[in-house]
């Protein structure tokens, strides 16, 4: 649930951004967000606009246990060129095509009324 | 050094049966199996003074020294980690007695996770509501444990080129034990590979059916004492060799994805190095080890971090054999949770300790040295 150590990123979502949080003290970027700086324990942040691209590595077919579902969800690990890792879905792919290490780039999707990051293949 | 945790033992264990509904209430469960496990030590309620569980349990320490009729409790502890805790109660529980906080602590766990709140469907409150605005988790689907252990689970087998079918051999191989196990929900139902691998997929392409922990209804409970009253105890007991906990640098429960290589789980190797240090064991001397399954990969990641065998060659100690009960190293002999049941780890406590009672449905002979681990706590239990 959106609160103040995370709102940053939903609200860089709707703008089409992917927001990292930076210390303002010493750079270091944290993710996922927390209170405090585990570098350096200063209690100040600035964010960081992530470029979009990265590289799948881990992904899953996810469905309701019980529900059936048209389309299930495919969620996958992102490795951003940036060097942090977020949790987030593949779309626009057929899942016999993903593989890890795959190349992708964000895309800005409504999902049951929140707009989320997500990710699609980068064709070479 | 935790050396004066050897002064310690667990002189009594207690479970009701596991099943997937109980008909009564969860702390009727916590109620019945402490008592059982206060009676097999030969003690009464007022000699409790200390309890112990860990988080997400149901059970309020007072409603159950209330139902036992306790007297007065001086010592209350519950570890992080749902059931990576497992195995941190007897470290909890024994640093209480060795350090003079409490002479007799009840531990215990118990649950109606199938005919209550299902464990394995997605949950409000603890993993999140989704719905309730956006979160880094849940909202993008990850909504069930089975899924959230799965994204990193498929690194291991990524790595180190173990097929779902590996999995399987393990499966095989608990649901074996449970078979002649006549505490176990699968009792006298082994299967076999061929049936594992035609169960449909729960989070694919990682985990079938078959390689998921059972949702179970049950209670389990032990007690903890200074190993001195072990000689008094009606049914012996097993003594405290090494109790630990490792928790690292940037976990995190649950959704534990931010370590550079998910395919190692550092904390196996970091817990090991304290177990081996204060029993003053190894691998080798291990004569039979109860691994947390919540899903069958983490025995992988286990029998490599505790040292069994080498990186990536879990899959080849298992195919030849060793962890079968006349194996080198018998892996959950009682079936392990997805054979026996899910009492969230801690009846693989009470099956290390029959073991070294030797008083187990499966007995290994000459069963010394028992690991029981939960990946991120574990303990060494020993002999009178």
């Amino acid at each position: 649930m959106a609160g103040v150590d995370d709102q940053y990123f939903w609200d860089g979502a709707r703008e089409g951004r992917i927001l990292l949080r930076e210390c303002a003290a010493c750079g270091e970027v944290t993710h996922p967000p927390q209170p405090m700086c585990p570098h350096c324990h200063a209690l100040e942040w600035k964010t960081r606009e992530a470029s979009g691209r990265g590289t799948v590595y881990a992904w899953l077919i996810s469905k309701h246990p019980n529900r059936s579902e048209d389309r299930p969800r495919i969620v996958a690990l992102i490795d951003l060129e940036e060097g942090h890792r977020l949790v987030s879905n593949l779309v626009d792919v057929d899942p016999a095509e993903i593989a890890i290490g795959d190349p992708v780039a964000a895309t800005f999707r409504d999902v049951d009324g929140v707009v989320l990051p997500q990710f699609v293949p980068v064709r070479a | 050094m935790t050396g004066g945790l050897r002064n310690t033992a667990i002189i009594g264990i207690g479970q009701t049966e596991f099943s997937k509904k109980s008909g009564r209430s969860e702390l009727q469960l916590a109620a019945e199996a402490s008592l059982a496990a206060i009676r097999d030590a030969g003690l009464s309620p007022a000699d409790i003074d200390g309890m112990v569980t860990f988080t997400i349990d149901p059970n309020d320490e007072l409603a159950l020294m209330r139902c036992l009729g306790v007297e007065e409790l001086n010592w209350t502890a519950r570890g992080p980690f749902g059931g990576g805790a497992a195995s941190a109660t007897l470290q909890l529980a024994a640093a209480a007695v060795a350090s003079g906080q409490a002479k007799a602590v009840l531990v215990y766990r118990a649950f109606n996770e199938r005919s209550g709140q299902r464990f394995g469907q997605p949950m409000a409150g603890s993993y999140g509501q989704a719905g309730a605005g956006p979160d880094f988790y849940v909202s993008y689907g990850l909504d069930t444990p089975a899924k959230v252990y799965a994204l990193w689970y498929q690194r291991y087998m990524q790595k180190y080129g173990v097929t779902n079918e590996d999995l399987g051999r393990y499966v095989v191989t608990a649901r074996r034990h449970a078979a002649t196990n006549p505490a176990a929900w699968y009792h006298g139902k082994p299967i076999t590979l061929e049936e594992h691998q035609a169960t449909r997929w729960i989070v694919e392409p990682v985990l079938r059916l078959l390689d998921c922990c059972q949702e179970s209804d049950g209670g389990v409970a032990y007690i903890v004492t200074s190993a001195d009253r072990l000689k008094d105890a009606p049914n012996g007991g097993a003594r405290v060799l090494a109790a630990s906990q490792s928790h690292r640098r940037g976990g995190q429960i649950m959704y534990d994805y931010y370590r550079d290589d998910l395919a190692e789980m550092e904390e196996i190797r970091t817990l090991s190095q304290r177990l081996w240090a204060d029993s003053g064991l190894g691998p080798q001397d291990i004569d039979v080890a109860m691994i947390y399954e919540n899903f069958s990969p983490i025995v992988f990641l286990a029998l490599e971090g505790h040292g069994f065998c080498k990186r990536g060659e879990a899959k080849d100690f298992i195919r030849d054999g060793h962890i079968e009960l006349d194996g080198s190293l018998p892996v959950n002999t009682h079936g392990g949770l997805l054979g026996e049941g899910y009492i969230h780890g801690v009846n693989n406590i009470l099956e290390g300790v029959r073991q070294v009672r030797g008083t187990a449905a499966n007995q290994i002979a000459g069963a010394n040295h028992v690991l029981v681990s939960a990946s991120r706590s574990g303990i060494v239990l020993g002999p009178m």
